[in-house]
């Protein structure tokens, strides 16, 4: 059986902020690194080691430097701002550690807003789509709160959801659990464990819980802005 | 969600509505300063109706007289005057030349609506010991209350002009202790003597016109200013009253006889009218801008406290397009609320002190006229102005980093 087809590659990636200053800082040294589909991986290191910088090059939040990275097989070197957004809304979804859903908006809406974001128009596909995802992390009965009326281990499972709503190849959590009790966060673990088995869908979490790494296929560790180590 | 709406208005929308208390304070300004603007609007082009209204049912388009008489030097022959100092002779009371050819060539001409030839000449009135000089005028009643609509303005009696009837102001009767039905004597200034009858009293609303103005019939004015068959002017109204100056120049031309238009005789009048649309344009505009100011604040403040929610949209794939339009929209709804709400305040305002507002005799200072390309030249200009202010917010937000947003 032939191997998985890369979700993300990356090839001497490097990051410097303030360049062409005195005070320029390369916070990433060359980093090459290559997710498979269907891979669960953890991102440990310690603050400051550059794992952020990292995950949000890989999100395209931020470009490198210098390098090259792949987004399913796409070189995103060459594409302009709003191609960028367009990928990114396509085939990445976010879990950040403070859940960041948008307070204006019912569970649902939130969950609805990546593909709003694409087809503008709200629909009932997109409803239906929506209401499945916040079934599986077990918050139908919250569908129509505000985000704002629900507990932290709840909003984390609706931007679990919300990650999941375009179908992306990779979601990228940084420190999902980060703000949670201990049974939240397993739960949130779970449930991010069962789309990755269930879809295949690749999974990059940022995490300084070994526990948690613990769980992951395998994991990165980055310190000083480089990979020293990956381990199973 | 409203599947009609799309993603940028649900979103726009949904943000005004969180911040409820900034939105109400910011559409509550901006209706005050679109009040304002309706307000002082709709009562300036009231007051200025009004005042055009009276003066052009008060007064000809334009007023034909025989040109100035001058004096020619007396010359001792080719290029050589005799007399250095000419003395401008004093001009007499005389008629039209030709009065009747001119006013059938008037009648043909397509820009003039009416025609009436009249006789005007300074005059004594006479009642018991009091005498009052007045301004008597000739007319056709027929033709010429069609262009000085004295009907309107009487107040007591009729507009009847026969031979023997005199039509007066208020402020001459109130003088001379007469009403309808007493008799007046009428002499002119070549002594010449009439006893009339008054069959009407008019309010021209100017003291000065009701002091002086007297009306009877054309044939009677000729007996007493002594022109038998002759007119000292002619009244013409045309259909368009703002080109009555044109007309008038035309006219000249082809006639020869000199025509005043009510341009000319009120240029005053339009001078004050342009300084008080100056100062009203002067006064919308700074109105404008501290709406525009206002809705730029909110928004400037509304961006940074959004920037989060900015960077999880943009996280989330919305494009820089799509977070520009979000906040151009909030811009343009607020300026579209405040503007709606401005103009019902405005108009009931409006309406509230036209109806309290009231001349002695209990008549309307001024019509009361809302015209609807004024309120929707307000609420559209509210909008367009919503946006304008949005535009550095909303282009401020749409290049936030994401990274550095969602970090807050």
């Amino acid at each position: 059986m032939a191997d998985p087809l890369p979700v993300v590659r990356l090839k001497q990636v490097k990051k410097s902020y303030g360049t062409g200053t005195p005070v320029a800082v390369e916070v990433l040294h060359g980093i090459d690194l290559t997710l498979k589909r269907g891979e669960f991986v953890a991102l440990t290191g310690p603050s400051g080691s550059g794992k952020s910088t990292l995950l949000n090059i890989i999100g395209l939040l931020d470009r490198p430097t210098s390098g090259q990275l792949f987004i399913v097989d796409r070189e995103t070197g060459i594409l302009n701002e709003a191609q960028l957004t367009a990928l990114r809304g396509h085939s990445i979804g976010f879990i950040f550690q403070a859940h960041c859903l948008i307070s204006a908006f019912t569970a649902l809406e939130n969950v609805m807003i990546p593909q709003l974001a694409e087809s503008v128009f709200p629909n009932d596909a997109m409803r239906v789509r929506s209401a499945e995802l916040l079934e599986q992390v077990e918050l139908t009965r919250w569908k129509d709160n505000l985000v704002s009326n629900m507990s932290g281990g709840q909003q984390q499972r609706v931007a679990i959801a919300r990650s999941l709503a375009m179908k992306p190849a990779l979601v990228l959590a940084d420190e999902p659990t980060g703000n949670l009790d201990s049974k939240s966060a397993d739960t949130v673990i779970k449930m991010m464990r069962d789309v990755n088995r269930k879809d295949g869908t690749t999974f990059l979490i940022v995490t300084h819980n070994m526990d948690i790494a613990a769980r992951c296929d395998r994991t990165i560790e980055v310190v000083d802005g480089m990979i020293v180590g990956t381990s199973k | 969600m409203n599947p009609w709406a799309p993603f940028e208005w649900i979103t726009a929308i949904r943000f005004l509505k969180e911040g409820r208390m900034q939105s109400l304070f910011i559409i509550t300004g901006v209706a005050i300063g679109v009040a304002v603007i309706v307000f002082m609007s709709a009562l300036l082009s009231g007051l200025q109706q009004n005042f055009l209204k009276r003066v052009l049912t008060s007064s000809p388009h334009i007023q034909m007289i025989p040109a100035d008489e001058v004096a020619r030097p007396l010359r001792a022959g080719v290029g050589v005057i005799e007399a250095a100092i000419i003395q401008r002779p004093a001009q007499r009371l005389r008629s039209i030349d030709q009065w009747q050819m001119i006013r059938s060539q008037l009648r043909s001409w397509p820009d003039i609506v009416h025609v009436s030839p009249s006789v005007s000449a300074a005059a004594l009135v006479v009642r018991g010991n009091a005498s009052r000089s007045i301004t008597l005028t000739g007319i056709d009643p027929e033709v010429y209350f069609n262009i000085v609509r004295i009907p309107e303005y009487i107040v007591a009696g009729e507009a009847r002009v026969g031979s023997d009837d005199i039509v007066i102001g208020l402020d001459l009767a109130n003088d001379l202790g007469v009403t309808i039905r007493d008799k007046l004597t009428l002499t002119s200034a070549n002594g010449t003597s009439r006893l009339l009858t008054i069959s009407g009293v008019f309010d021209l609303g100017n003291k000065i016109a009701n002091l002086l103005s007297t009306f009877v019939a054309l044939r009677t004015a000729q007996a007493l200013a002594n022109l038998p068959g002759g007119v000292t002017s002619i009244d013409v109204t045309v259909a368009d009253p703002y080109a009555a100056e044109t007309v008038a120049q035309a006219v000249m031309a082809a006639t020869g006889v000199r025509a005043d238009s009510w341009i000319k005789t009120n240029a005053q009048f339009f001078t004050a009218v342009n300084a008080q649309q100056s100062s009203n344009t002067l006064i919308r505009s700074f109105v404008a801008l501290s709406v525009a100011f206002g809705i730029a604040s909110v928004l400037v403040v509304s961006v940074i406290q959004r920037s989060k929610d900015i960077g999880i949209l943009r996280a989330m794939g919305t494009s820089q397009g799509q977070i520009l339009r979000i906040f151009l929209l909030q811009g343009g709804l607020l300026g579209l609320a405040g503007s709606l709400i401005g103009t019902a305040l405005g108009s009931g305002a409006l309406t509230l002190w036209h109806k309290s507002q009231r001349q002695a005799d209990g008549s309307e200072i001024f019509p009361l006229v809302l015209e609807p390309q004024l309120i929707v030249w307000a609420v559209v200009l509210a909008a367009v102005t919503g946006v304008a202010a949005a535009a550095v917010p909303a282009y401020r937000a749409a290049k936030l980093d994401p990274v550095v947003a969602i970090r807050g």
